[in-house]
């Protein structure tokens, strides 16, 4: 009988480190696309933040999910659309304009925030996206809590990721795509057309970055807060990097670091445990440098990484 | 009228920074020949090929094909109108399959590309028609040099190529993969392809064409039939003037050994061993040179001597004094210059002025810094001065060596390296890419240091650099001397099997 | 000097001085479009927003105030950027320098104010180059991306900060989250009583000139550059690359650490939670908006502390939220980089 508490235990874990790693999921496969094409997004936070309040916005105010998510997307297709302009065809230095994009997206999303909700005095929480029990699977011990008692945010994950890994490992788009990562000019000699081949790569991770930022708004809490992706941008960079530049492997690489911040929160929440809770935050960030330590070694990045083309 | 395939008519193309790359050509190629495109570098061969491949828009001019206009916006466009060209720099995607590589471009974007068995087979089939060794389901990047020339030629050849444009294919094989290669080019033209060739090399052209034009300066010399020509009518075409074959030599007698090294082992950047237990040594008022085709490890080589990687021996010594680990600053100490594979990547900074890159190795010492600041007088003073000895054409020397020409770029570097007086001067392609000026220029300034006694270390890809500077010759192959040879223009061949990896027994 | 140098010469300061020119009434403009759509009187705005930074002595000393962090910040980002190091953790280092310039100023107080003051910001300025130095190691011995570890460090300082005004230097009467004062006589003097102005603001003009120096006309200066620019180069030159990341971080951090000190010994006396409002991140802005330039930061961090504290009286006055001071420093940065553009398409057609 003793087994029980470590099990709850280790139930809660799992199904809230499934949860926890739901936005990194979105925006680090999606920066796998961006990266194989040779683009280094870096602005992803501020993309994920822009995402994140357009997509509590318009739900807010339409009662509609759905149209939250829509307009999450849209944000993120705006915004790559920008960013693919400055990197791609203006072949700006891809961490400045990323640096800028941070700034823009948490400067504009805290000014909306605050001049349409903060000081609205109105209730800001909104009908998040509800778990959705698969019948009977939901049901089995132990697995149905960590694995089929979810919102649609969080299995749109698995969905995600297979449908990654096809376009870019089974279609032409995706033979395309890093082709023009490895050798762009190959690629070009070949017909490809290498900067719409790019800007479709940033427009994938962005509008992944963004409906990442709004499953935060959406789906994991009900609703907006300033600097709300505290982060989590930045920790999907590492995550590409420790994924290989694989989508399975940015998923596997996320739900690592979905148990992290899942760890921290079930050690806040339990009085017994003496570590000051500041520590318990920063457990997220000092194990992303740890992990970039143990493994930048290994992993190749794409040959035209961060390379402008021509 | 004459029965043509390809009419390049009146082409004109500039780049930024006012290089005029072809000035007024007009090119026929007939269909089933074997038309070379003979020309110096940057003569503009490379640039009307690209044109004609669509990579470059011409400024203006008219392209017939077929006996049709043709308009070529993009390589897409090329390759449906089946013209295929295997580039100098291969354009292979390094981390795809063979196979991936040869349908790369040619599907729709949103296609599921579920044939590749049938891809694989086909290119099986025709790997064997043409003899062609290739495997589809290799990955590039474990593949040797020339199976990946021969994945390029299969590409086009996939692809439907009427014709086929070849850049400098045999520059990076050895003589007999080249012979070889050009019999698979005439065994193609029999079978009903027309084929552009491009070389500076006139032994091929003489062997393998059936019609020559010779472009100088970005225009048409002449074009020739091949049988109605020879070497030296050809070689005055293209270079405008009687050609010195050879460079004065003087007789030295060499002196003590100046540099040594014994059993000396390098990996690259992947971790395989590409220089395989080299020995050798240097001794003044001699060149040493090492031949080989490109990418046998001598790249590696330079570098672990120039002690910019990593390299075990077992024994180093320069000028008398032990050199026991990677140490760049006491090499320079004692006596070691290096000039660089590649000027742009290593030897300069390319948004430094051309002052700073003079100081590049020297602006922590004396008299260009005191006190750890700069002295801006003595560094203008100094370079103004190199610039004039060396002739190098330069507007303002506080400008960006980037705005310089590539020939003007490399004579820095040698005016830099050689100011030293060097005892141990390491080369490495010291003339490649750049002018024919510029590059009698470098070869009599290394010829004139060994003249001043320092012992040189020349490595080069080209053979007649080779033959025409050293006063020994060591070939290289994987990683390995496989011998070594006098300078004597009468062994060429067998400097060419040992390339090739044939040991070969050279009687004195 | 010829006459072609001395043309190339000035083209090149002319140039340098355009960008900003062109650059800052762009964002400014694209503010007001972002304020008009939010329902704002974008002109009532910016109104609020001059008169706040300029309105008289007292306004004008504070945006210098303001100015004084920024400086300190953009001129060591200078140097990191030259080197091509992507610092974005200036806001981590300056937490560390603020932190340990409170810790000395408080447990080491009843030292003389002639040493004490001096160690505050010694000790502020080494914190926050160990900070910057940390992610240049892990940048040299495992090729880890410093643009990751060093925001991974920045939220680590700034938890760690959270918990130290919160845990064990709170003040006694523990009323709020903070420590309690700094000995008095670490204090920077102020000058232009009964303005906040204090020496810190002279500092960090010295500070810019001496940077400007080591950057531009010494051996020092010109191995940074030449990592920055090609690092195969620099190593075929025999610079250690390894070594100068590492001093180039170390002077951006310690640059940091010393505005974190100077922040504390100037002003706040004290640490507390928010003790940056975002320094660091504007300083990526203060930094490029004059091309890396030392000298140029001074410029460029006066006129970000007027945004700041114009946005401060903009908020309370016409009551437009502060925070769009922040998507503005990002709009300069794409216009910066917008006009560098423009320029490099211009030249090449005149060629």
């Amino acid at each position: 009988m003793e087994l029980m508490p470590a099990l709850l235990f280790l139930q809660s874990m799992l199904a809230a480190t499934w949860r926890m790693a739901t936005p990194i999921i979105y925006a680090a496969v999606g920066e796998v696309f961006t990266e194989r094409s040779g683009v280094l997004n870096i602005g992803l936070e501020g993309i994920m933040l822009i995402g994140a309040f357009a997509g509590y916005s318009v739900a807010y105010e339409t009662g509609n999910l759905v149209l939250g998510l829509l307009a999450a997307l849209v944000s993120g297709l705006l915004s790559g659309l920008i960013f693919a302009i400055f990197t791609v065809s203006v072949k700006a230095n891809q961490i400045v304009v990323g640096a800028a994009f941070n700034m823009i997206g948490m400067g504009l999303s805290a000014f909306l925030y605050r001049t349409i909700y903060s000081q609205s005095g109105r209730v800001l929480s909104l009908q998040p996206f509800r778990p959705l029990d698969i019948p009977g699977l939901s049901d089995i011990p132990f697995l149905g809590e960590v694995l089929f008692r979810h919102n649609i945010m969080v299995y749109g994950t698995v969905v995600l990721v297979v449908l990654a890994a096809f376009v870019l490992y089974r279609t032409a788009f995706g033979l395309s795509l890093r082709s023009v990562g490895e050798h762009p000019k190959a690629a070009d000699t070949t017909g490809i057309n290498v900067p719409a081949t790019r800007y479709v790569g940033v427009l994938i991770g962005a509008v992944l970055a963004a409906l990442g930022g709004a499953s935060l708004t959406l789906a994991y809490s009900d609703q907006f807060v300033e600097g709300i992706v505290t982060g989590r941008g930045f920790i999907a960079l590492a995550v590409v990097v420790f994924g290989a530049w694989s989508p399975w492997g940015a998923f596997w690489a996320s739900l690592l670091f979905g148990s992290f911040y899942a760890l921290q929160l079930r050690l806040q929440a339990m009085p017994e445990v003496l570590i000051p809770y500041q520590f318990l935050q920063a457990l997220p960030y000092l194990a992303t440098l740890v992990v970039l330590i143990s493994l930048t070694r290994r992993a190749r990045a794409p040959r035209a990484l961060g390379v402008p083309y021509p | 009228m004459e029965d043509y395939l390809v009419r390049m008519e009146n082409i004109y193309k500039s780049f930024p920074g006012g290089v005029q790359a072809n000035r007024g050509i007009t090119l026929e190629v007939r269909p089933g020949e074997i038309h070379c495109l003979l020309g110096e570098n940057g003569a503009g061969k490379t640039v009307l090929m690209s044109i004609l491949y669509g990579l470059y828009k011409p400024d203006s001019g008219t392209i017939y094909y077929k006996g049709k206009k043709l308009d070529i916006h993009s390589t897409k466009d090329a390759i449906a109108n089946r013209i295929g060209m295997v580039h100098q720099h291969f354009m292979l995607v390094p981390t795809l399959t063979v196979a991936e590589n040869v349908v790369l471009g040619q599907y729709p974007a949103w296609k599921v590309i579920n044939d590749m068995d049938k891809v694989h087979e086909r290119i099986r089939a025709m790997s064997d028609e043409f003899g062609l060794d290739v495997d589809p389901a290799k990955i590039v990047q474990d593949l040797s040099v020339g199976e990946q020339q021969r994945v390029e030629i299969l590409k086009a050849l996939y692809h439907g190529a009427d014709l086929l444009i070849l850049d400098e294919p045999t520059a990076v094989l050895t003589p007999q993969e080249s012979e070889h290669l050009l019999k698979f080019l005439r065994d193609l033209a029999n079978r009903g392809l027309t084929i552009i060739f491009i070389t500076h090399k006139l032994e091929e052209v003489m062997q393998v064409s059936d019609r020559v034009t010779v472009l100088r300066d970005g225009k048409v010399v002449g074009t020739v039939n091949t049988s109605d020509t020879n070497p030296r009518e050809l070689a005055r075409m293209m270079v405008g003037r009687e050609v010195l074959m050879e460079l004065k030599k003087a007789q030295t007698e060499p002196g003590k050994v100046i540099f040594l090294v014994r059993n000396l082992r390098v990996k690259d950047a992947r971790g395989l061993e590409v220089v395989r237990g080299v020995s050798f040594e240097v001794r003044e008022r001699e060149v040493l040179g090492i031949a080989g085709v490109s990418g046998n490890g001598q790249t590696e080589l330079a570098l672990a001597l120039a002690g910019l990687i990593e390299g075990e021996f077992d024994e180093m010594r320069l000028d008398g004094q032990l050199i026991t680990k990677r140490d760049l600053q006491r090499l320079h100490r004692l006596g070691m210059a290096h000039i660089p594979e590649d000027r742009q990547k290593m030897g300069l900074i390319l948004p430094f002025s051309v002052a700073e890159n003079f100081v590049l190795k020297t602006y922590r010492d004396e008299p260009f810094a005191r006190r750890g600041f700069l002295r801006f007088d003595a560094i203008r003073d100094y370079t103004r001065s190199q610039v004039s000895k060396f002739s190098i054409r330069v507007g303002d020397i506080e400008e960006e060596i980037a705005h310089l020409s590539g020939g003007n770029q490399q004579k820095v570097v040698v005016a830099r390296e050689l100011d030293r007086q060097p005892r141990f001067l390491l080369v490495n392609q010291p003339t490649r890419g750049i002018d024919i000026g510029a590059t009698e220029f470098v070869r009599q300034q290394i010829l004139a240091e060994r003249d001043a006694g320092a012992a040189i270390l020349l490595i080069s890809a080209d053979l007649e650099e080779i033959f025409a500077l050293s006063d020994r010759i060591l070939v290289m192959f994987e990683g390995r001397f496989m011998g070594e040879v006098p300078p004597d223009p009468a062994l060429i061949e067998q400097v060419g099997l040992m390339m090739a990896g044939k040991t070969v027994q050279v009687s004195d | 000097m010829d006459w072609a140098a001395l043309r190339a010469r000035l083209g090149k300061q002319l140039r340098s001085v355009w960008t900003p020119l062109i650059a800052i009434p762009i964002s400014l403009l694209i503010g007001a479009g972002i304020l008009l759509l939010s329902g704002y009187d974008p002109i009532a705005a910016y109104q609020a927003m001059w008169q706040g930074a300029f309105k008289d002595r007292i306004a004008v000393t504070e945006v210098l105030v303001k100015a004084t962090p920024l400086i300190f910040i953009g001129a060591g980002l200078a140097v990191a950027f030259r080197c091509s190091i992507w610092n974005i953790g200036a806001e981590g280092q300056f937490y560390v320098g603020a932190v340990m310039a409170t810790v000395v100023g408080i447990y080491l107080g009843s030292l003389p104010g002639y040493i004490l003051m001096p160690l505050v910001l010694i000790v502020g300025m080494i914190g926050g180059a160990f900070w910057g130095m940390l992610a240049a190691f892990l940048k040299n011995r495992f090729g880890a991306s410093e643009v990751v570890t060093t925001i991974m460090l920045n939220y680590i300082a700034i938890y760690v900060t959270g918990y130290l005004v919160t845990g064990p230097m709170i003040e006694t009467k523990g009323l709020f989250a903070q420590t309690p004062k700094i000995s008095e006589s670490a204090w920077l003097p102020r000058f232009l009583p009964p303005t906040r102005l204090h020496i810190g603001f002279i500092l960090a003009i010295i500070f810019c000139i001496v940077l400007y120096i080591l950057i531009f006309k010494t051996s020092v200066g010109f191995a940074i550059r030449a990592v920055g620019f090609n690092p195969d180069a620099a190593r075929y030159a025999s610079i250690n690359v390894r070594s100068n990341i590492l001093l180039a971080m170390a002077i951006s951090g310690g640059a940091a650490g010393l505005g974190g000190a100077v922040e504390v010994a100037g002003i706040s006396y004290r640490l507390y939670q928010l003790i940056s409002p975002g320094y660091g991140f504007d300083g990526i802005a203060v930094s490029l908006l004059v091309g890396n330039n030392p000298l140029g930061v001074i410029f460029s961090g006066i006129l970000f502390g007027a945004l700041r504290s114009g946005a401060e009286v903009m908020q309370l006055s016409a009551k437009v939220p502060s925070v769009l001071v922040f998507a503005i420093q990002g709009l300069v940065i794409l216009s910066v980089v917008a006009t560098g553009a423009y320029r490099a398409v211009v030249r090449e057609k005149e060629e």
